[in-house]
C-alpha cells in the first residue's frame, strides 16, 4: 500500500466515525427506555403519542400545499420567461437568490412585523397564518425549485414544443400540463423532494408562527423528555436518508441537475 | 387600420408582462416586503422619524459579544469543516482508494448536510452531552471531559455540533473540483521536472484556490444563518445573532425596535457579502474547472 493511500484511509476512518458516532449513540439512547433491557419502548411510546400523529400529518399536509403551490407559480413563470420575457431573467435569478442571504429568522421577524398587524393582519385567523408559513416555506425552498426547473427547461426546446403544441390547436393551460410538465417530470420531482425535506423537519419559522408542525413538538419533547426524542432523532434521520437517496437517484438520471442543498439549520 | 393593429401589439405586450405578475406579487408579499420592512424600520426610532441611532446602538457590549461570538463560531467551523471535507474529498478523488467509498462518502454527505435543526442537536446531546454515549466511554478511559470545563453548551460543543453539517458540504461542492484537475495538468509538470510539491504549489492549487476560499465562505454564511440547531441545543441562552432576533422576535427583549431591525440588517449584510464573494469565487473558477 502507498504512503499516501493509507492518509487517504485514516481521513476516511475519521470521517466515518465523525458521521456514525452521534448516529450510533442515538440509537443506543432511543432503545434504553426501559430500565437494564434494549427494546422499542420509546418508539412505541412516541408513535403512539396522538400529538406526535397530528403534528407530523400537519407538516406532512403543508410541505405538499408548498410543493403544489409553487409548482403552481414557479413553472408556469419560468416558461414564460424563457418563451417571452428572456431579458427579464436577471431580475427572476435575483429573486430567487434572496432567500440564500435572508436567514428563516429574519425572513419570519419580517413577516411577523408586517402580517401582524393592521392592514394585513393576518396572523389573527388560523387560516391565514397558515398562509403565511406556507408563503414562507415557499420563499426557503424558492431558489432549489427554481434551479431544478430553470435546468429542466434550458434541456428541452421550449420554442419549438411550444409552437408545435400550438398548430396542433393547443391552448396554453394544454402546453403546459400535456407538454412542459412531462418533460420537466424528472427535475419538478427532485424539487418536490427537496422540499419535503426542507419543510417537514422545519424548526424556526413554525416556533415563530406558533403552528403544530412537526419541528416544534420535536423541540419541545427533547426538554422534556430523554428518550422519545432519541427515537424521533432517528426516525427523522432515516426520513432524511430516504428523500436524499431519492433526490439522487433522480439527479442521477438527469444528467446536469447536480444539486447542492443547504436547507435551514 | 394602422392604428388598430398598433394597439394589439400594444395589448399583447401588456397581455406578456401580466405572465409573470402572480410571481412577482408572491415576491413582494413574501421576500421584498418584509426586507424592506426590517431595512426601513432600522432608520426609523420610535417617533417614526429617520435617523441613524440604531445601528449606533449596535456597539453595545452584548450586541458586539453576539456578533463576535457568531462570527467566531462561523469562521471556525467553516475553516474547520473546510479543511477536513477537502481532506476527504482529496482521499476520495485522488487518494487512490476504491472506487465505491468515493460514492458512499457523496451519499453520506448529502444525507449529513441536510440533517440539521433540532434532531441534530439531540443526537449530540446523546454523543458528547452529560450523559452522552462518548462522554461516558471518555470516562472510563479515565478522562471526564465535564470535570476538564467542556460543556456542549459552549463555543466548542455548538462548534462540533455544526461541524456535522460543515464538512459534508464542502465534500459536496470540493470533489467535483477536485475531479476537474486534469491528468496532463499533472503530467506536463512532471515533465518540466516539477516534485509532486511544486505541482501543488504551482498548479494544482492556484487552480483550486477560488474554489477553496469561495466554498469556505459559503460554509461560513451557512454557519452564521443557524438558528434551529443553537436554539434547540442551549435553549436560547447562547448570545448568538440568530437566537438574539429570535428572542426580539417573541418579545422587545432590546427595549428598542429599530435595534430589532439594525441586527437583521447587519445579519443580512453580513450573509450577502459571503454569499456573492462565494458567487464570484464559484465563476472564477470554472474559468479552469469546467464542469
Amino acid at each position: 500500500m502507498k504512503k499516501g493511500s493509507l492518509w487517504s484511509w485514516v481521513w476516511i476512518l475519521l470521517g466515518v466515525l465523525y458521521f456514525f458516532l452521534p448516529l450510533l449513540a442515538t440509537l443506543q439512547f432511543s432503545l434504553k427506555a426501559e430500565r437494564g433491557v434494549y427494546g422499542f419502548k420509546a418508539y412505541e411510546l412516541v408513535l403512539g403519542d396522538p400529538q406526535f400523529v397530528e403534528t407530523f400529518v400537519f407538516s406532512i399536509e403543508i410541505a405538499v400545499l408548498t410543493i403544489v403551490c409553487s409548482l403552481l407559480l414557479i413553472v408556469p413563470t419560468v416558461y414564460w420567461v424563457h418563451l417571452r420575457l428572456p431579458q427579464i431573467r436577471p431580475i427572476l435569478e435575483f429573486i430567487a437568490f434572496l432567500p440564500f442571504v435572508l436567514p428563516a429568522v429574519v425572513l419570519v421577524f419580517g413577516l411577523i412585523r408586517i402580517y401582524s398587524r393592521p392592514p394585513f393582519a393576518l396572523t389573527n385567523a388560523v387560516w391565514s397564518t397558515n398562509l403565511l408559513l406556507v408563503g414562507a416555506y415557499m420563499s426557503l425552498a424558492l431558489p432549489y425549485m427554481y434551479r431544478s426547473v430553470d435546468t429542466g427547461l434550458r434541456a428541452i426546446d421550449v420554442r419549438t414544443l411550444t409552437e408545435a403544441a400550438q398548430s396542433l390547436g393547443a391552448s396554453w393551460a394544454t402546453i403546459l400540463w400535456r407538454v412542459i410538465f412531462p418533460n420537466l417530470r424528472t427535475a419538478l420531482l427532485s424539487g418536490a423532494f427537496l422540499t419535503f425535506a426542507i419543510v417537514v423537519g422545519e424548526y424556526t419559522i413554525a416556533a415563530f408562527l406558533a403552528r403544530p408542525m412537526y419541528g416544534p413538538y420535536l423541540a419541545g419533547l427533547v426538554r422534556n423528555k430523554a428518550y422519545e426524542p432519541a427515537a424521533l432523532s432517528i426516525l427523522t434521520f432515516g426520513l432524511t436518508w430516504g428523500i436524499m437517496g431519492i433526490v439522487q437517484w433522480l439527479t442521477y438520471r438527469a444528467p446536469g441537475a447536480t444539486q447542492v442543498t443547504a436547507g435551514p439549520r | 387600420m394602422v392604428q388598430n393593429s398598433l394597439s394589439t401589439s400594444a395589448r399583447k405586450q401588456v397581455w406578456v408582462w401580466v405572465g409573470v405578475v402572480p410571481f412577482l406579487l408572491f415576491a413582494i408579499a413574501f421576500l421584498l416586503a418584509p426586507a424592506s420592512f426590517l431595512f426601513i424600520g432600522s432608520f426609523r426610532d420610535l417617533q417614526g422619524n429617520w435617523t441613524l441611532a440604531n445601528y449606533g446602538n449596535l456597539w453595545q457590549d452584548f450586541v458586539i459579544e453576539a456578533y463576535t461570538l457568531s462570527i467566531r463560531i462561523s469562521a471556525f467551523t467553516a475553516l474547520g469543516g473546510g479543511i477536513f471535507g477537502f481532506l476527504l474529498a482529496y482521499a476520495v478523488t485522488l487518494g487512490g482508494l476504491p472506487r465505491w467509498i468515493r460514492s458512499g462518502l457523496l451519499t453520506f454527505s448529502g444525507v449529513a448536510s441536510n440533517f440539521a435543526g433540532v434532531p441534530l442537536a439531540f443526537a449530540f446531546i446523546a454523543t458528547m452531552g452529560r450523559i452522552g454515549l462518548m462522554t461516558g466511554l471518555l470516562k472510563l478511559m479515565g478522562v471526564d471531559i465535564y470535570k476538564q470545563g467542556f460543556t456542549l453548551y459552549s463555543f466548542w460543543g455548538l462548534s462540533l455540533t455544526y461541524m456535522y453539517f460543515q464538512f459534508p458540504l464542502m465534500v459536496l461542492i470540493i470533489t467535483p473540483a477536485l475531479e476537474g484537475l486534469r491528468r496532463e495538468w499533472r503530467e506536463a509538470a512532471e515533465n518540466l521536472g516539477a516534485t509532486s510539491g511544486q505541482y501543488w504549489r504551482y498548479v494544482a492549487l492556484p487552480i483550486l484556490l477560488p474554489s477553496l476560499l469561495g466554498t469556505m465562505i459559503l460554509l461560513f454564511a451557512n454557519a452564521f444563518g443557524a438558528h434551529a440547531t443553537a436554539f434547540a441545543l442551549t435553549g436560547g441562552t447562547f448570545n448568538l445573532v440568530t437566537i438574539l432576533i429570535g428572542a426580539q422576535i417573541r418579545g422587545d427583549v432590546l427595549r428598542d425596535p429599530g435595534l430589532g431591525y439594525a441586527l437583521a440588517v447587519g445579519m443580512v449584510l453580513i450573509m450577502t457579502v459571503s454569499i456573492v464573494t462565494y458567487t464570484l469565487l464559484q465563476r472564477r473558477s470554472e474559468r479552469w474547472l469546467k464542469r
